[in-house]
């Protein structure tokens, strides 16, 4: 475990917080379903944090629950991108200038 | 070694937001996605070898397992039912924080050297953990628990597993009992907690595992019952929500384990599924907490009232004269069209109007379909061009000059109590003006109500038609009926 400082880990949360906030405030009602899918594939991350948890575990009990973690982890993260992948596919055909 | 597993998590946090940024625009939407994959698979791949691990033969099997059902499932859903599987996979990422926070939290209670943490908890713990961090780990814990089930109510009722909504007088005292009762019991395992000596460090705790085991039965439990009362038409909203706060949870488990990506990637999607929930409750005219607490629907049946007139019918012969010879056509597509598979005959039916003069417009109302953007994406998946295609704002002063308005699957979007009564459970909510059109044609199965169960004014106007039938069949008849009447 990397040990990181209250502070710091602040500064990172409200930064990050910010970035998020600044990456939606624009966006085309169109893309709402697209995005809130693909946001919901970068959550996916989470499969690192149950990997490390898993490869961590000691006692059964925790080998079971971590194992279980990474396969939601798993689940979320491939699921989240063959469904984006598969809406925003369709947006690649549109070549006529239309509105975006 | 680590340091090359902490850069790397560094790169995936940065591709993650460099792919979020390009998705928030159409033309680069689709490398997006792309970016983000990458920065995904960067660090799932390194992450192998973080420092420490064992069980590489059980991360193996879960991440396979995970993957095909995840692959397969994802594959194999239609366009309509997309919304229910971002809430399912919204729902498992929820799940996988919880777990992390458990597996986490259940270290403090197993001492490593084998002696027993019962009370009086004299074994050291070799996994310390600041007191920050608990907390931490408790809240995460708590809303990805939340975030599990109550996506999984919302994937059932999606999926029509789970049709209607179930309420009860003290519904929500006994939602908020059961919320303060979970974070009751995060506090108590604070406390039965000891630090190092002089530090923050916890080193032991005594806290019973079963303690643990309640706080997340009834966070579970708090999910399921947040979601029950709320109907299918706030659905999207809902789940936009707990996209958030899988996010949130996500960001959370991060600091625990002091993993940069986590923690920047979680915390940015919470932030954005927030701002998103917003924007898609704005666009009901709705606040989020009209969305969870009110009993939206249940009003209609009270608030019904009398409406005027009745429902004529018509036959697509009819309408098909109507509409070859009108000058200016709008479609109205709802849902509903989507479920029939209407998208693609309804696109044909308006290239033939169009090839002899009509001019078609496609007027999509926010929340057409189940979340909005949805009817975009399914029209787009027709081959309907986007230059056709107009949001409730451009449209709404054309249907006065509109000869025909065909509206097909959508219902609450074009009901003109939204305007008119200040009593409708609806009112307030922006809609398309239909009703303004020479010619409204309404598209239906059947009698019933739209999917918030309110009854719509507008079907019963005088300018009114009921065309009753299956969309996709109807759709063809009216093919047909043009066709005849530019020959004949």
């Amino acid at each position: 475990m990397t040990p990181i400082e209250g502070f710091i880990a602040l500064y990172i949360f409200m930064l990050a917080a910010f970035t998020g906030y600044e990456i939606i405030s624009k966006v085309p009602v169109i893309l709402h379903t697209p995005l809130m899918s693909g946001s919901n594939f970068v959550h996916g991350i989470v499969l690192v944090g149950a990997m490390v948890a898993l490869g961590h575990a000691e006692t059964p009990l925790q080998m079971t629950i971590g194992f279980i973690g990474v396969v939601l982890g798993a689940g979320n993260a491939v699921g989240g991108y063959v469904v984006t992948e598969r809406m925003l596919e369709m947006f690649k055909s549109s070549k006529d200038g239309g509105k975006a | 070694m680590n340091t090359i597993v902490q850069f790397s998590y560094l790169i995936a946090a940065a591709l993650f937001i460099i792919g979020l940024k390009r998705m928030s625009s159409p033309k680069t939407a689709r490398q997006g996605i792309i970016w983000a994959g990458f920065g995904m698979l960067l660090a799932t791949v390194v992450s192998f070898a973080y420092p420490d691990m064992h069980n590489f033969g059980l991360i193996l099997v879960a991440i396979a397992i995970g993957s095909v059902l995840a692959w397969w499932t994802g594959k194999r859903v239609a366009m309509t039912d997309m919304p229910q599987m971002i809430a399912l996979y919204n729902g498992m990422g929820g799940g996988a924080a919880a777990a992390i926070a458990a597996v986490e939290l259940i270290k403090l209670t197993t001492p490593h050297d084998g002696g027993v943490a019962t009370l009086g908890g004299q074994a050291q713990l070799d996994h310390s953990m600041p007191f920050e961090v608990m907390v931490l780990a408790l809240l995460g814990g708590l809303i990805g628990a939340v975030a599990f089930s109550g996506s999984l109510i919302a994937f059932a009722k999606l999926q029509g597993w789970m049709t209607g909504v179930i309420r009860f007088g003290a519904q929500r005292a006994l939602n908020g009992i059961v919320f303060l009762a979970t974070l009751c019991l995060g506090a108590v395992m604070l406390t039965q907690i000891e630090f190092a000596p002089g530090s923050r460090e916890i080193v032991a705790a005594w806290f019973p595992a079963m303690l643990l085991v309640w706080f997340f039965v009834l966070a579970l439990l708090f999910g399921v019952m947040m979601t029950v009362p709320i109907g299918g038409a706030d659905m999207p909203v809902v789940i936009s929500l707990f996209n958030a706060l899988t996010g949130l949870a996500v960001g959370f488990e991060g600091f625990v384990l002091g993993n940069a990506a986590m923690m920047i990637a979680g915390t940015v999607v919470g932030a954005a599924g927030f701002l998103l929930t917003q924007l898609m409750a704005k666009a009901m005219n709705r606040s989020l907490a009209n969305v969870l607490f009110s009993n939206f629907g249940a009003v209609g049946a009270a608030a019904e009232g009398e409406v005027g007139g009745s429902m004529k019918a018509i036959e697509a012969a009819d309408v098909g004269v109507m509409m070859a010879y009108a000058q200016k056509v709008i479609v109205v597509p709802g849902y509903g069209m989507a479920v029939a598979q209407a998208q693609h005959k309804i696109w044909e039916l308006s290239q033939l109007l169009t090839n002899n003069g009509v001019k078609v417009k496609f007027a999509i109302h926010p929340v057409a379909g189940r979340m909005p953007g949805h009817m975009n994406v399914l029209l787009a998946e027709a081959g309907v061009p986007y230059d056709i295609i107009s949001d409730l704002d451009e449209i709404n002063e054309e249907f006065a000059g509109a000869d025909v308005c065909l509206i097909i699957g959508a219902n609450d979007v074009v009901n003109p109590d939204a305007k008119n009564k200040p009593e409708s459970p609806i009112y307030g909510m922006p809609i398309l003006n239909a009703w303004q059109a020479k010619n409204v044609i309404i598209i239906k199965r059947g009698q019933g109500r739209g999917f918030s169960g309110i009854e719509n004014s507008l079907f019963f106007q005088d300018n009114a038609r009921m065309l009753y039938g299956d969309g996709q069949a109807v759709a063809g008849e009216l093919i047909h009926a043009v066709k005849e009447t530019l020959q004949g």
